[in-house]
């Protein structure tokens, strides 16, 4: 296995799309384009499951098991135990520091 | 001190960046008080905003604040600052705290309808993974409309409102890979310092400067990096790293003892090819945290694939560090 990023949890269903719009301007990765009458998935691949999509599609056409892609955030959760791994449990040294 | 009256306060603010403003700034860079860099949660008016101004929302961490309100110099508008402790953007979004509770509370406490006469918010496109924009709609009656990814973007996105497939994607090029280099810095300098003095004393300098070099690949050399080490995975691009950086104490190992044992020379030099990549690809590993990129299910899959073999590589090499002086010993 030498790329884990080969398969993710985003699911789309475009016969709920209401082709609003909201989920190409959300995706930092441009994994959603317009296309006619519904949105189109163009790059699955790229989707870091941040989860925007999802919380901003108002007909729910959108479903991904969104969550913090951070290994020192997991790798707490599962020493303490924990089901989810958050932001902040840990002081993870540049998770604050972005813009 | 705020006093409840003062929430419906609209405070002044410039977009100039002060040399106070500065030293602040470098200040969170280096991790000095990492949750004390925030500014006080309420609407703020920038030059001279008349109801028709637009609206920009961001968190109460200084450095955001101060990218959105230095990106704006020339443009009359008020700025919405929730309350996300301290945290940015990006990651308060994750954590929900930049979210659409918090943005309909901070709407209705600073009283921004009647502030302003028209109903559209501009938010950060990064904060969208906490806000649901058609549920601040249906509370609040305000519209929100995701601007680009970066503040500096705003000016060109404001002529049309519209931004570009550029201004939406997020990049993490390498000046913003360098800034994020000290804090890391800052987390593994007292480790680093006692592995040093540890294995100084017990091993003597060679293996002192492999530990600080196998973490200092890690935390410094991995993140300027990134871009151009071959494979996808993080952590794999960690245990290349770290194998390259242990070849020169690989080699001097293996010359520096010539009258020595062909075994006692071997070993010497498996130390440091089997210890030093481990530190770096886990080190590796963790920047996930600080990529724009990686997925959760993705970072999952290199916590099972590498851990275990980070874990057996760096234990055998440790263990060739304690028993190779004492095999030594023993055979004079």
């Amino acid at each position: 296995m030498f790329n884990s990023y080969l398969s993710n949890t985003l699911k789309y269903n475009p016969e709920l799309c209401a082709n609003c719009g909201m989920c190409t301007d959300v995706c930092p990765h441009g994994v959603f384009a317009p296309d006619g009458n519904a949105v189109r998935l163009v790059r699955p691949m790229a989707c870091m499951e941040c989860g925007a999509c999802q919380l901003n599609c108002p007909t729910g056409a959108i479903a991904v098991d969104s969550g913090v892609g951070c290994a020192t955030a997991m790798i707490f959760a599962a020493l303490r135990g924990q089901k989810e791994a958050t932001c902040g449990d840990v002081v993870q040294p540049s998770c604050s520091s972005g813009g | 001190m705020m006093s409840p009256a003062d929430t419906q306060l609209v405070r002044p603010t410039t977009s100039t960046i002060s040399p106070a403003n500065r030293w602040d700034h470098f200040l969170a860079r280096w991790g000095v008080d990492r949750s004390g860099h925030r500014v006080e949660p309420g609407l703020y008016a920038l030059g001279n905003p008349t109801k028709d101004s637009p609206v920009f929302v961001t968190a109460n961490y200084t450095l955001s604040f101060d990218a959105l309100r230095s990106a704006l110099a020339g443009v009359d508008g008020y700025i919405l600052v929730l309350d996300t402790q301290g945290i940015n953007v990006w990651c308060a979004a994750g954590k929900g705290t930049f979210g659409t509770d918090e943005l309909v509370h901070r709407i209705e406490v600073t009283q921004l309808g009647n502030v302003v006469r028209h109903r559209v918010l501009i938010l950060p496109q990064l904060g969208a993974p906490g806000v649901a924009a058609h549920e601040v709609k249906s509370r609040s009656g305000f519209k929100v409309e995701y601007g680009p990814v970066r503040a500096n973007d705003l000016p060109e996105y404001l002529k049309t409102h519209t931004a570009t497939p550029e201004m939406r994607e997020a990049r993490f090029t390498l000046l913003d890979r360098l800034v994020l280099i000290p804090v890391e810095l800052v987390f593994v300098l007292l480790p680093m310092l006692v592995a040093a003095v540890v294995l100084f004393f017990f091993n003597g300098w060679l293996s002192a400067a492999g530990a600080a070099t196998a973490i200092l690949s890690g935390v410094v050399l991995f993140p300027i990096l990134l871009p151009w080490l071959p494979t996808s995975d993080l952590s794999t691009k960690g245990f290349i790293l770290g194998e390259v950086m242990a070849l020169p104490f690989a080699a001097a190992a293996f010359l520096g003892r010539p009258d020595a044992a062909s075994w006692s020379r071997v070993g010497g030099a498996l130390t440091y090819l089997l210890a030093m990549p481990p530190v770096t690809a886990y080190l590796a590993l963790n920047f996930t945290g600080s990529t724009p990129f990686t997925s959760k299910s993705g970072v999952k899959r290199e916590i099972y694939a590498y851990i275990p073999t980070m874990a057996w590589s760096f234990g055998i090499g440790i263990a060739l560090v304690i028993a190779l002086p004492l095999i030594r010993l023993l055979r004079g």
